[in-house]
């Protein structure tokens, strides 16, 4: 059985897409054979964050239109060897997407051995995101430390737990939050919401918090997924999130401001 | 810390507003969330009853569905007029 985990948020430009790139290429850098379909129709980016954007040759649609076979449209990824990704179509046609076609193709990719489906949402509540999520296992809610994402993010679950499979028969969707953007400096002075506060006011288990970092947008601009950058705290922050996801109890990091120098203390105080 | 921090005392900090005015309007979502589907719809349709008798406002009919187990209750409330 594939488990089928759906990245959703409600709020756009909060990270959905990098984190599905980050979380997929985590995933199979672990040794598990696993697919990544961009559910947002008509604004394909996934390809570019990953890195594919040439080697799109048919997509999501195409498949579940019987235009083409699913071998013929899933790319291979070029670093993480048992990585796989489905683009979006670029139609215009928001209705694309259908019930029985997402859960034939999911079926599809299941049967053939993948493992982990991590499905990467649009933005909003409309069709896009409803088919991203409607067959989900697990979903990771990914939100920014500010009011109108967390107000979304409160609204996406209670979607989930109302609009989706598991839901109608009666079962839950195994919901996560993913914090990103996260300034501890500014959490310690008072000018943003701390993870507590996030926790506490959504009432979900955190899958992790990832820390505002410079190398996220290095990482999209190479279209390399930042989760294979050891060095970033970001990327770091990342492949915890993958380890909990696999099951395993690893600590929370990057949620405090780091001690700093005599020398970087002293600068502070007289800036 | 720096000193400037000093400054701000008496002052609550904006991240304390913004939890503050979460909770609020999550609290108030959650609440609609749980109401089924229909109640928008029966509140107007019951206001359009209600004026063809007596000149009320959109704002002057409560509806709520309270649920105490197995047993709900429909809870309307009709402010009329002054004569």
């Amino acid at each position: 059985m594939a488990k089928i985990i759906v990245v959703t948020s409600g709020k756009g430009g909060v990270g959905k897409t990098t984190t599905s790139a980050a979380i997929s290429s985590g995933i199979a850098m672990r040794g598990h054979k696993t697919a990544v379909i961009d559910f947002d129709i008509g604004l394909r980016n996934l390809d570019i964050i990953m890195n594919c954007e040439r080697r799109v040759v048919y997509d999501f649609v195409n498949v579940i239109n019987g235009e083409a076979n699913l071998r013929q449209a899933l790319i291979k990824d070029k670093r993480a060897e048992n990585l796989y990704i489905l683009p979006a179509s670029q139609t215009r046609d928001k209705d694309a997407l259908s019930v029985e076609g997402v859960e034939r193709v999911l079926k599809e990719l299941a049967d053939d051995g993948f493992e982990y489906i991590i499905c990467d949402s649009p933005a909003g509540i409309e069709h896009g995101a409803f088919m991203a999520m409607y067959f989900a296992d697990m979903a990771i809610v990914v939100a920014n430390p500010e009011v109108s994402s967390v107000r979304d993010s409160d609204r996406i679950l209670g979607i989930l737990q109302s609009k989706s499979r598991r839901a109608e028969q009666g079962e839950r969707v195994e919901e996560c939050l993913l914090l990103t953007r996260y300034n501890p400096e500014r959490v310690e002075k008072g000018e943003m919401l701390g993870v507590k506060d996030v926790e506490e006011i959504l009432a979900t288990k955190l899958l992790g918090v990832i820390p505002e970092s410079e190398t996220v947008l290095k990482a999209s601009n190479q279209g390399i997924p930042v989760i294979h950058d050891k060095e970033s705290p970001a990327g770091q922050a990342y492949s915890d999130a993958v380890a909990r996801i696999l099951g395993e109890e690893v600590e929370h990091r990057f949620m405090s401001v780091e001690q700093k120098g005599l020398f970087q203390r002293l600068f502070r105080r007289s800036a | 810390m720096s000193i400037f921090d000093y400054f701000r005392n008496g002052k609550k900090d904006t991240a304390s507003i913004a939890k503050e005015r979460l909770q609020i309007i999550v609290a108030h979502e959650r609440n609609q969330r749980s109401q089924p589907d229909y109640l928008p719809k029966l509140q107007q349709e019951l206001l359009d009853v209600i004026r063809k008798y007596v000149d009320v406002d959109q704002d002057q009919v409560e509806v709520q569905l309270d649920n105490n187990g197995n047993c709900s209750v429909l809870e309307l409330n009709i402010v009329l007029p002054d004569r």
